[in-house]
């Protein structure tokens, strides 16, 4: 581990200074080409209405996307639906039903406008446009189905090989099997406690998805649905919510009223774990969230590299560090799912304690 | 933070929570409870298993203690036929050397009984005969007598003489 470190500094100092050396070389047009690279990975980590490819720019200036056009649905007053292709990446205004509607295409957001199109901006140059609500079947949604299709899938037939095989599993099955078991035994049992079974589902649910999900991101279709802010704060709301519900009476004293301690203590500890319930599901919410985003940033960045440094010893530099990185990210993809799965089973057993005074 | 709050977008929440909700609910349905009832079946039917190997061993220690009682008791009853069988057999032997010995006593005394009738009758019938020759003796002499007396004496003699017990 200590040499993998050393390694891995070395090579980040080596590529920074081949970095400040190739830049000043030709410092405008490295200029451009960062710019580029920061904006692809900008748009990236966002969500977005269509599912992306490729794109390219053509001779003349004019950038082409290969991508598949996903259904808009918005809430303004009744429902519209449209496809995203309509929008023609923020270059056209779409009518539906009177009312037009144009598409901010580098923060992936759709806003009212009038039949020109205009955004009105004021001073701090902050939009002003109204914002219908966005229910459209975007890109995570597409993946999230297609994960959860995928889950339903390999668990259904896993259930059944047990079924068809005398109990024992068959196929795909053998390898998750253990994992289950790992989450029952590992997770679970020692976290919860004796009343670990109504939790089994959801932890590994959340386990699996994601698990899957972390991996997905780890593919070059460019997929970023659990580095995204809306998704942990669903993932950690759940754990919130059914932490709370099936709490005990334990579980409250021991926030409202801390036994065992002195009463002006009691006064000063009330608050300070009232704030605890909310800070433990934000902490969920936000380390997931900032793992993968900025697993996703940081390996961006170095392939980024490889186009900035344009050169043998500078880009397969970046290349090997990418390499290297990508791995890490991989076992990250695993651990992130584990911790926020441990977590959940850990403040679970918050909720379940039994307290013997 | 005002960052994060841009980001978040409601749609997206509300698609995620309906996919991961329902997800949760097939799932649990379709596949965690059948997956996880087979596991604890399974670890069970091991348990099970496990205890039923080691009663069984435990039969089977029995069973053969008791298999060497039996066979034990099986050879003890075994040398207590054959001495019966023995005891028997020379009973029987002795028995019929008895019977043997007294049918073969009565035979010998049925013989000498009828030895000792025909001696009887042969005596008789000499008997007879000596008196039948008597009389003719008797009957000759008188008729002797009548003419000599030294001769009468002869003839007796000779008579004598001619008698010899058969």
């Amino acid at each position: 581990m200590n040499f993998a470190k050393f390694f891995l500094s070395a090579l980040l100092i080596l590529s920074a200074n081949l970095c400040a050396y190739s830049i000043e070389k030709d410092p405008e047009q490295k200029g451009g080409i960062k710019e580029e690279i920061k904006e692809y990975i900008a748009h990236h980590l966002k969500d977005s209405h269509s599912f992306g490819i490729a794109s390219y720019t053509k001779e003349n200036g004019e950038k082409v996307y290969i991508e598949i056009p996903l259904p808009v649905i918005l809430y303004d007053n009744g429902f519209k639906f449209f496809m995203s292709s309509e929008f023609k990446h923020g270059k056209k205004v779409v009518t539906s039903n009177e009312n037009y509607y144009r598409m901010y295409y580098d923060k992936n957001r759709i806003y009212k406008t009038d039949s020109e199109g205009t955004f009105i901006y004021d001073d701090s140059n902050k939009l002003l446009n109204e914002k219908p609500i966005d229910f459209s079947i975007t890109k995570n949604v597409v993946v999230m189905i297609f994960t959860a299709l995928f889950m339903l899938w390999l668990f259904i037939s896993l259930a059944r090989s047990y079924k068809t095989n005398k109990g024992i599993s068959k196929g795909m099955g053998r390898f998750f099997e253990p994992i289950v078991l790992y989450v029952r035994d590992e997770i679970a049992r020692p976290n919860i406690g004796k009343n670990y079974k109504k939790y089994m589902s959801f932890l590994l649910t959340i386990f699996f998805f994601v698990l899957f999900l972390n991996l997905l991101g780890l593919t070059p279709i460019g997929i970023n649905v659990t580095g995204n802010i809306a998704i942990t704060f669903s993932l950690a709301l759940l754990t919130f919510i059914i932490t709370n519900i099936t709490a005990n009476k334990n579980y409250w004293a021991h926030i409202f009223w801390m036994p065992g301690v002195p009463k002006p203590i009691r006064l000063i500890l009330a608050p300070i774990e009232l704030l605890g319930v909310f800070i433990k599901p934000l902490t969920l919410m936000i380390r997931l969230y900032a793992n993968m985003q900025g697993g996703h940033i940081v390996i961006m960045s170095i392939i980024g590299l490889m186009f900035i440094f344009y050169n043998w010893i500078g880009s397969s530099l970046s290349f090997v560090l990418a390499f290297l990185l990508m791995i890490i990210e991989l076992f990250v993809a695993l651990l992130q799912a584990y911790i926020f799965t441990i977590l959940s089973a850990l403040y679970f057993g918050f909720a379940n304690e039994e307290h013997e005074h | 933070m005002e960052k994060l709050l841009e980001e978040f977008s409601i749609g997206l929440f509300f698609w995620h929570s309906l996919i991961f909700l329902s997800l949760i609910f097939l799932l649990k349905k379709f596949a965690w409870k059948p997956i996880l009832d087979t596991i604890n079946e399974r670890e069970e039917g091991i348990k099970d298993a496990l205890e039923s190997a080691e009663k069984a061993r435990e039969e089977m220690q029995s069973l053969q203690a008791d298999n060497e009682e039996i066979m034990k008791q099986a050879r003890i009853e075994r040398d207590s036929i054959l001495k019966e069988a023995r005891d028997l057999k020379n009973t029987i032997i002795s028995e019929s050397k008895d019977e043997a010995k007294k049918e073969a006593g009565k035979i010998i005394q049925s013989a000498n009984e009828a030895i000792r009738n025909e001696k009887n009758a042969a005596v008789s019938e000499i008997k007879k005969q000596v008196a039948g020759l008597s009389i003719e003796i008797a009957e000759k002499l008188l008729n002797e007598k009548l003419s000599d007396n030294e001769k009468q004496m002869k003839i007796v003699d000779e008579l004598l003489k001619d008698v010899k017990l058969k």
